[in-house]
């Protein structure tokens, strides 16, 4: 489903990163554990197709990314990727519901807003579908990015560190959210960490250094 | 969720920053729109009221006073001139001379001006009549559209004139006799449809019956009293032998009163061949009287104008490009603040053309707010200056006359618009959205 095969890539000045190859299965639950410096954020963006490799590849399904044009990627990765950033991130003039739907009309999708009430009712802010983001709590805002992430039903979600700030309480909870919801839409989930804590939840793991 | 919507949200999410702009731009543009409305009305009034006529004779003093008091009636008279010296312009077979027609001025009702003249004055405006006839006998009057409509005046109404041209109870001829409407004109849209036209012995008569003061039955007050602009009804006999209004008291010709006075003449010539051209020196030169051509003087008027005007003109264009430099500024820090949000529009799937389009609608978004605005404005205060001119003047301007120029003013605003919007969103353009996000 998710494959990389001898990817790197070099920051101007820096010594070059090399990532080992990745092969996720449609569904599956990765865990890719790093420290801090190793270059884990570098790969998920590689993944995202927010960088592009100086070498090697990446295949999402039938596509490989690093062939497809600017603008091409820029649509495939609205379509068929979901990424969680360690901030979440949001249009601050749109209401919650409206920053959905515009997740939904950049991707090329049809705006749905009944998909949209019926995930913001899952992960619990129904509530929230015309408040400003400003309006939200922490944890809320986390909530909202995954909704965010996983709108348009993506073949891939990736999770850049989304427990390293939480206690291990609110650490379980988010990461069986996250498992929870990319078995909603059958997704391949990614996670990116630091935390080792998430060890215990998550099976297949790669390490990088 | 289209741009158009997401730019609109953006702009008000910071709604003092947005009116900022929009006020600075709506200023700009409205001044502009102004002095183009003002300037394109005061032109067309100027430019239809100048009726073909060549030349204007009066008595000494300005000539743009004597073009504006006796062309546009917005200014008092620069004196009178005896009939004796005006024959020579007035008699019919003149060589060079197509039309003259007599001017009269001196009373005014309810801020209208009473003129007597002759009938052919009807075909310089190439006026017609609505209702009711021409004049046969003195103080009876044809009215001009717009003064009939706006005084509601019919068939058979009476009033009395009073001296000068402002609106004054205590300067009303009490004594003298009425005028009555025998006619109404249709709408020409020039001078003629704000004057009360009369027989040109009706401001004789009138004046006539004010000098009375030595009558001891006559309580009537005297025009020596009245030291007023423009008022000078030129006659230098009195008569009172017509006390009925059915006996005609001046039942010649104009030129059948020699001794008596006129304030000017509206001259057309046959043609314009040199000795036309030195009509008016000659006249200047040896005579009591002064001859001034239209065309000059509004030529002269419009450059007394165009100082002032010019002046406004480049404010506005000053306070236009402050209000770009303020779009400018505000996309500019406001995109700097949005950086993220932009990424993450990246992220969810928008090109690099989508997000520049994004920037650029929204400089545009606010040039046209800001033009629709600066429209209102002019349009708003050409409604208010409308009513003020018309009181004032007479003359009826337009708030819903719209221009080209005026859709010339909305490319400019959009190019202002989009100049301000480019640089933010160029910028926008070249954001690396790793980079950003890693930032954050």
């Amino acid at each position: 489903m998710l494959k990389t095969e001898n990817l790197g890539y070099a920051y101007a000045g820096s010594p070059p990163l090399r990532f080992p190859n990745i092969d996720c299965a449609k569904g599956e639950h990765w865990l890719v554990l790093g420290e801090s410096g190793s270059g884990k954020t570098t790969l998920l963006h590689l993944l995202g197709g927010l960088l592009s490799p100086k070498e090697g590849r990446i295949v999402l399904g039938d596509t490989e990314m690093n062939q497809l044009s600017r603008s091409a990627l820029d649509q495939f990765r609205g379509q068929h990727i979901g990424i969680i950033f360690q901030t979440a991130h949001f249009v601050q003039s749109l209401s919650v519901g409206d920053n959905l739907a515009l997740a939904q009309s950049l991707a090329g999708m049809k705006v749905n807003r009944e998909r949209i009430r019926e995930l913001l009712s899952r992960l619990g802010l129904e509530h929230k579908l015309r408040s400003k983001p400003s309006q939200l709590s922490v944890g809320e805002k986390q909530r909202a990015s995954i909704a965010q992430a996983i709108i348009n039903q993506p073949a891939v979600i990736l999770a850049d560190e989304p427990t390293s700030a939480l206690d291990d309480s609110n650490c379980k909870q988010v990461i069986e959210l996250l498992e929870e919801q990319a078995q909603a839409v059958d997704a391949t989930l990614l996670v990116v960490t630091h935390d080792a804590r998430l060890k215990d939840h998550i099976s297949h793991q790669i390490s990088i250094d | 969720m289209n741009l158009l919507k997401l730019s609109w949200k953006n702009l008000t999410n910071k709604p003092l920053n947005m009116l900022l702009s929009l006020v600075l731009f709506g200023l700009g543009v409205g001044l502009i729109s102004l002095l183009l409305v003002l300037n394109d009305q005061l032109q067309e009034k100027f430019e239809k009221n100048l009726a073909g006529v060549d030349l204007v004779i009066g008595a000494k003093g300005s000539p743009l006073q004597l073009i504006l008091s006796s062309m546009y009636h917005i200014d008092a008279p620069t004196g009178n001139i005896p009939i004796e010296a005006a024959t020579p312009f007035l008699r019919d077979g003149h060589p060079i001379i197509e039309t003259s027609i007599p001017l009269s001025l001196g009373d005014s009702h309810r801020g209208f001006r009473v003129v007597g003249t002759e009938p052919e004055i009807l075909d310089l405006y190439n006026a017609q009549m609505a209702e009711g006839q021409m004049w046969e006998k003195t103080m009876e009057v044809v009215a001009g559209a717009a003064v009939a409509d706006e005084l509601g005046l019919k068939i058979g109404d009476t009033f009395k004139s009073s001296h000068g041209f402002d609106q004054n109870e205590d300067l009303i001829h009490e004594d003298a006799e009425s005028f009555i409407i025998v006619g109404i004109l249709a709408p020409t849209g020039s001078v003629i449809d704000q004057l009360l036209l009369t027989r040109f012995s009706s401001p004789w008569a009138v004046h006539e019956h004010g000098h009375e003061e030595d009558d001891p039955d006559h309580e009537g007050h005297s025009h020596d009293d009245h030291d007023h602009e423009g008022h000078d009804h030129g006659d230098s006999e009195h008569r009172h032998d017509h006390s009925s209004g059915t006996e005609e008291p001046y039942p010649e010709d104009l030129l059948a009163y020699k001794d008596k006075q006129i304030t000017s003449i509206l001259v057309k010539f046959k043609g314009h061949n040199i000795q036309a051209l030195n009509m008016q020196r000659a006249i200047n030169e040896n005579t009591e009287m002064q001859a001034a051509t239209p065309a000059i003087e509004i030529n002269r008027l419009y450059a007394l104008m165009g100082t002032g005007t010019k002046a406004l003109r480049w404010l506005a264009i000053v306070i236009i490009i402050v209000s770009g430099l303020s779009i400018f500024i505000s996309l500019y820090s406001s995109l700097k603040e949005r950086r993220y949000e932009l990424a993450l529009m990246r992220v969810m799937g928008a090109s690099r053309g989508r997000l520049l389009a994004l920037i650029i609608l929204e400089g545009l978004l606010l040039a046209v707010l800001g033009y629709l605005l600066g429209m209102t404005l002019s349009h708003g205060a050409m409604y208010l200056l409308a009513d003020q001119m018309k009181e004032t003047y007479q003359y009826t301007f337009s708030w819903t006359n719209f221009l080209i120029e005026e859709a010339y003013l909305l490319g400019g605003a959009l190019l202002i618009g989009l100049v301000a919007a480019l640089i933010p969103a160029l910028q926008v353009q070249g954001m690396d959205i790793s980079d950003t996000l890693a930032d954050g």
